[in-house]
């Protein structure tokens, strides 16, 4: 039976469960709930998608002249 | 206690994501590529302080942190603690999330989200004060654990978790502004139903 207060619970947790930052039993519960509970399921596949753009979108290529200045730096110091 | 001889070797491979965190910092490549050699050499010198075993990545983010907050934030002067304006949540969701019904399928917005350039989303995060950006940074860009991040800026797990979820709404609220500029929105999904 699908309970508000699950939804509520789910929805209040959706950031620490993307973050890996709940215990694996409650983790488990609120995975249950996701699976018969589309309303809930919408917003967090939504926050997962939108961290997997954010995170691809921020890499960067390290200039090959700042890899070797870090390079001779270091060398320096040894 | 870690020698030195192995430090180039584990370090080197970090630098992609360093760099990236220092550009967002910094918001310049001057700046930021200053940031990362100082990082570097702070950290070579400081090697044998470094524990073996435990996570060279979090160390390495601590002291790139570190000398950003101390080099070059003082630098710029700009203002630590700018109010936030109050968001509710998930803003981004309610607003263009609704999307994935009216145009049938998950495809549609997940494209839709696609669509933000690199430029957007980089500018969307450089725009938060600087206490959120680094929390936002650490923990969406870089996947470092509450914990993790709460040694790296030296705050409480609590004071992470709220500079979290302010960070992550006003990077939301920027990011909506760009696809309303953009017209991203489009069909509007009030018309979509028709």
């Amino acid at each position: 039976m699908m309970l508000m207060s699950d939804c509520n619970d789910a929805l209040h947790r959706l950031y620490q469960y993307l973050d890996g930052e709940l215990t694996e039993d409650r983790r488990s519960v609120i995975q249950h709930h996701l699976d018969s509970c589309q309303p809930c399921a919408e917003p967090y596949d939504f926050e997962a998608e939108l961290r997997m753009v954010i995170r691809r979108k921020c890499q960067e290529q390290v200039p090959e002249s700042l890899l070797s200045k870090v390079r001779k730096a270091l060398e320096a110091e040894a | 206690m870690a020698d030195r001889e192995g430090f180039a070797d584990q370090a080197m491979e970090l630098m992609p994501s360093l760099y990236s965190a220092a550009l967002r910092m910094t918001r310049n490549r001057a700046d930021a590529e200053d940031l990362v050699q100082e990082t570097y050499l702070r950290a070579y010198r400081g090697f044998s302080g470094f524990q073996e075993g435990t996570n060279l990545k979090a160390w390495l983010y601590r002291i790139l942190t570190n000398t950003y907050i101390n080099s070059y934030r003082a630098k710029k002067r700009r203002p630590d603690e700018t109010e936030l304006d109050e968001v509710e949540d998930l803003y981004l969701y309610h607003r263009i999330g609704g999307l994935e019904a009216a145009l049938a399928g998950r495809s549609a917005e997940d494209e839709l989200l696609d669509r933000f350039t690199e430029a957007e989303v980089k500018e969307a995060i450089e725009e938060l004060p600087d206490n959120f950006r680094m929390a936002v940074l650490l923990a969406d860009v870089e996947g470092f654990s509450y914990k993790e991040i709460a040694e790296i800026l030296d705050i409480p797990i609590g004071t992470v978790m709220s500079r979290l979820h302010r960070g992550r709404k006003a990077l939301q609220k920027r990011l909506y502004e760009f696809a309303v500029d953009r017209n991203l929105t489009d069909p509007d999904p009030n018309d979509a139903h028709v």
